[in-house]
């Protein structure tokens, strides 16, 4: 960003400044519980309504009340969704943090504070707009415990005004927000942005480049977080059996299915549901309860994030043996119990990969986006009963608790698929079954469920020790077979698993791995090393674990192979480690971003260019 | 000219199946082992009852007592889990398929000590469910350490006796919210079996905590958990009766012996009076009596407390009454309208 000259006529007049529209990050800075997701949510849905591309960043603490929060939205006209470093507008509304979080900005930007904080005194190269919002407040809303709440909403008709944001789609997105049933707390709202946009409108004079345009960029889109469009997908995967422990950020996930199952999965005749949500007393029991479901045929899933994973070690080192399905949703975070439990991260990657004690290694799925949220979710279900044994989906925080613009979900129309269970029809053709044997060659053997009405159709389940009948044994021959068999089964997921996104240049001489969120800001990161670098690069997304034939080709094809990823240790470069030639390997080089936000375009950029010396 | 005998007509129960078809595998528990005696009542009451053994799921967790649901039940599903994890493994498939019967096998170890938190859980939720806690006061595989359930004072093998207070599990089925709560004695045969028989046919969490010695690891002088002492101690509360639907009730009692409990599928429970003035169906009687019971150095078996009344979990949930598990995709996929309402919403 260019250097503003800071003398007060050129700011108020602005006539040195080529405007900036449709391209800039705006921060709010606020005190947690203080009402402000509100105003943040309308904020960025009015800009999204003007058909402008737009991401939402919610930077918060592990705290109810009281401590500092910060919120993003980034409206890009170039449909960049990743988090932008760089701060262009804050709104400054905590007095704890105001002081650093200008002193942080570049030259140039703007700041809407409130005037009392005096924040116009701190530097002369930023547009400084004060604003009394005490003052406005007392006349929108005459309760005054309410006031608190109110306050904010004053800043996004300043924000409004300022950056030529349509009012009349701050209302819509108001009446969005609180529905019909909260139509008075929307007039008080309404009535609280209108006086921040006449105030703006008769006091501020508008000195910053910053400007949003209409575009026609998010016709047909939809608002919504993972979470969300991971519990729709659960809801139309056809899951009967939901079992949860709260834990953030994954609790809005299975809060969410629970909102959508009551009003899609109620049987209209009988007014019963058809599933089942049990709020387990830990991860050991929600764990428990899946894999006991799903032994008995139910299509099971449960969420949490690495702390609950770890609980589940054990239980899922039981269900790999005794090849039960299930769908686990890891919504990771960073770190142990209090680290940062409300920071983003991509660090269970090679704990849940091996999880469980044993040999044992299991299938994750990287979804990128909350359409693959859904869409994974769906094809998990049916995966992990093709399969008989736990599937991962790796999402983060970023991912799930943060707003995203999307595409709307595809409804699947692939039939559900069950796997290999025989029914009592079945048995009675084939006059019995051995649970554990491997009879199409791909590892997978034939299971019943419970309940069967056959008398040839039981069999003991335990864990590793059985044989193809599953009867319990301590024979060499008979565990080395399982376990071979087993691995077999691993083996036939690579043709199964989600195909990676592959994008092959061939003027490129390096490519980019990468896999979940980071996706967004490594496609933004190669557009910014060829516009300013010249350096073309290649692509390949990850969407699965185990790997596939396509890796392999694409590092084959490139001289140096970056492996981007948010965790300290190059995780998933680890596991590529495990099974990679020395020679490809050594073709691999890594990227790692581990600071709890979001990973962002300029990191990347920046690391790459150190690296290849550019 | 000489006619073979016709072979003696096989005995089978009200289904048509011999008791055969209601064994398991061959134990390999030791000789004496108390659990082998529970094995031996399950089969019995399964197969007197008329139950179909392919309509049983049976689940245990990890130790001596987790391996006897091989030993019974052999055409039932099986589900050896994790130590003390058990209810949650019985809680789940009981979600996905409601329509079976559950039943469970624990010992001391299993349910008092790692899985003290999943057995109260599952109290709580009063899962239709048959619990049975094969109690010996020691860890068996593991060659002979305390349990949770060891009675202050007893002692081991090697002479050093328990510091710290037990556990009572019927204390705590009581307390949490278990509709049926019972404890026997593996070597009463009549009262265990007329316990399992009502555990089968109530509706909610069944809890039987069936004192089992280890012959093997405690069994000695010293012992609160041997069968010596427990000849001794074993404190009756009533003689139980349990008439099945299928029987008719025609032997006539005085009615001031006799409190007959109506059960969930008409069966019914008879109990007679035996010097105690005790009321299975209110749970202060029975949380003071086994209060003193501890004092006295007793050990009441009988039918501690039981309650036909209380919503299962499964009535909680609001749940379909066809299994989940098997529910086909039209009841378990919304049509495509459902998702495109979700998704107008978010537009």
């Amino acid at each position: 960003m260019s250097t503003i000259e800071a003398s007060p006529a050129a700011q108020r007049s602005g006539e040195f400044q080529q405007p900036v529209v449709n391209d800039f990050s705006i921060q709010v800075a606020t005190v947690n519980g203080s009402g402000s997701q509100t105003a943040n949510s309308v904020l960025m849905r009015a800009i999204f309504q003007m058909g402008v591309p737009v991401s939402g960043k919610n930077m918060f603490p592990s705290n109810i009340q009281g401590l500092p929060t910060w919120f993003t939205i980034r409206a890009s006209k170039h449909g960049y969704i990743g988090r932008k470093k760089e701060i262009d507008f804050l709104v400054a509304m905590n007095p704890e943090t105001a002081r650093e979080d200008v002193m942080k900005l570049e030259s140039g930007a703007a700041v809407v504070y409130d005037e009392p904080l005096k924040l116009d005194a701190l530097r002369s190269d930023l547009h400084f707009y004060p604003v009394p919002f005490d003052k406005l407040v007392g006349p929108v809303c005459p309760e005054a415990k309410l006031r608190k709440l109110v306050r904010n909403m004053i800043y996004d008709g300043v924000v409004a005004n300022l950056l030529s944001i349509e009012m009349e789609e701050i209302h819509q997105a108001l009446i969005k927000q609180f529905g019909k049933r909260k139509a008075k707390a929307a007039d008080l709202n309404w009535g609280a942005a209108k006086a921040g946009y006449d105030f703006a409108e008769k006091n501020l004079a508008k000195t910053d480049p910053f400007r949003v345009e209409r575009m026609n960029a998010t016709a047909g889109k939809i608002i919504i977080d993972g979470n969300s469009a991971a519990a729709l997908g659960c809801v139309f995967g056809g899951v009967t059996v939901v079992t949860w422990y709260p834990i953030t950020p994954s609790s809005s996930l299975v809060e969410s299915m629970m909102g959508y199952l009551k009003r899609f999965r109620i049987d209209r005749e009988t007014g019963k549901a058809t599933y089942a949500v049990v709020q387990a007393e830990d991860e050991l029991s929600a764990i428990g309860m899946v894999l006991g479901a799903a032994w008995a045929g139910a299509r099971s899933v449960t969420s949490t994030a690495g702390p609950g994973i770890s609980l589940m070690s054990e239980f899922i080192g039981l269900a790999y043996y005794a090849e039960i399905p299930a769908v686990i949703f890891d919504v990771q975070r960073v770190g142990p119990s209090t680290g940062l439990p409300t920071r983003t991260a991509q660090g269970d990657i090679i704990s849940t990969a091996l999880l469980s004690h044993g040999d044992t290694r299991h299938p994750l799925f990287f979804p990128c986006s909350p359409e693959e949220c859904f869409s994974m979710a769906v094809d998990a279900f049916d995966f992990a009963e093709h399969f008989q044994t736990p599937v991962f989906v790796m999402t983060d925080l970023d991912l799930g608790m943060n707003n995203w613009m999307a595409d709307r979900f595809e409804y699947p129309f692939k039939p559900i698929k069950r796997g290999k269970v025989l029914t009592a029809v079945d048995l009675e053709r084939l006059g019995g079954f051995a649970r554990y044997k491997d009879v199409d060659g791909d590892g997978i053997g034939y299971r019943t469920l419970p309940g069967t009405n056959h008398p040839q159709a039981a069999y003991f389940t335990r864990g590793s020790g059985h044989n193809e009948k599953a009867q319990y044994t301590e024979r060499e021959d008979d565990y080395v077979n399982n376990l071979d068999r087993v691995a077999r089964k691993f083996e036939t997921m690579r043709s199964f698993v989600p195909k990676p996104q592959v994008e092959n240049n061939s003027k490129a001489r390096i490519g980019f791995v990468c896999f979940g969120t980071s996706h967004h800001s490594v496609g933004e990161s190669r557009d910014q090393l060829k516009n300013e670098y010249g350096v073309e690069t290649s692509y390949f997304r990850l969407k699965a674990y185990p790997f596939t034939q396509e890796l392999t080709d694409f590092i084959h094809r490139h001289e140096r192979v970056y492996v981007i990823e948010q965790n300290r240790d190059a995780q998933i470069l680890g596991l590529m480690r495990l099974e990679l030639t020395a020679q490809d390997i050594a073709k691999l080089r890594s990227v790692r971003y581990y600071g709890g936000l979001p990973l962002d375009a300029r990191t990347v950029t920046d690391d790459i260019v150190r690296q290849e010396g550019l | 000219m000489s006619t073979t005998p016709a072979p003696p007509p096989k005995r089978v129960n009200r289904i048509g199946l011999e008791v055969l078809s209601y064994k398991g595998a061959k134990t390999t528990l030791c000789a004496g082992c108390g659990h082998n005696a529970i094995s031996e009542r399950v089969i019995e009451a399964f197969y007197e009852l008329g139950v179909q053994p392919w309509s049983v799921a049976k689940f245990s967790g990890i130790g001596c007592s987790s391996k006897s649901p091989a030993y019974f039940l052999g055409l039932a599903h099986g589900f050896n889990g994790v130590h003390g994890r058990m209810p949650s493994i019985a809680t789940g498939a009981m979600l996905a398929n409601r329509t079976m019967l559950g039943i469970g096998v624990t010992g001391d170890g299993d349910t008092a000590s790692i899985g003290l938190g999943q057995y109260m859980h599952l109290l709580r939720r009063n899962l239709p469910f048959i619990y049975i806690i094969e109690n010996n006061g020691v860890y068996g595989l593991t060659k002979g350490q305390f349990s949770a359930t060891a009675d202050l004072g007893s002692k081991l093998k090697t002479g050093t006796a328990n510091d710290l207070p037990p556990f009572d599990c019927c204390s705590l089925a009581l307390q949490c919210g278990a509709t049926f709560v019972a404890r026997s004695f593996s070597g009463d045969k009549r009262q265990l079996q007329a316990l399992l028989k009502t555990a089968i046919v109530h509706k909610g969490l069944a809890v039987i905590d069936v004192i089992s010695p280890c012959t093997t690891f405690n069994d000695h002088e010293g012992s609160t958990k041997s069968y010596a002492y427990m000849k001794e101690h074993d404190e009756m509360l009533h003689e139980l009766d349990f008439v099945p639907f299928f029987e008719d009730i025609s032997v006539e009692i005085p009615e001031v012996e006799i409190k007959s409990i109506e059960l969930h599928d008409g069966s019914t429970l008879r109990i007679k009076k035996l010097g105690h003035d005790y009321d299975p169906t209110d749970k202060f009687t029975a949380l003071k009596a086994l209060d003193e019971a501890e004092r006295k150095g007793e050990v009441l078996t009988g039918v501690l407390y039981i309650d036909t009344g209380k919503p299962t979990f499964m009535d909680v949930l609001n749940m379909e009454d066809a299994p989940l598990a098997t529910l086909p995709e039209s009841r378990i996929r919304p049509p495509k309208e459902a998702l495109h309402e979700a998704m107008e919403e978010l537009s």
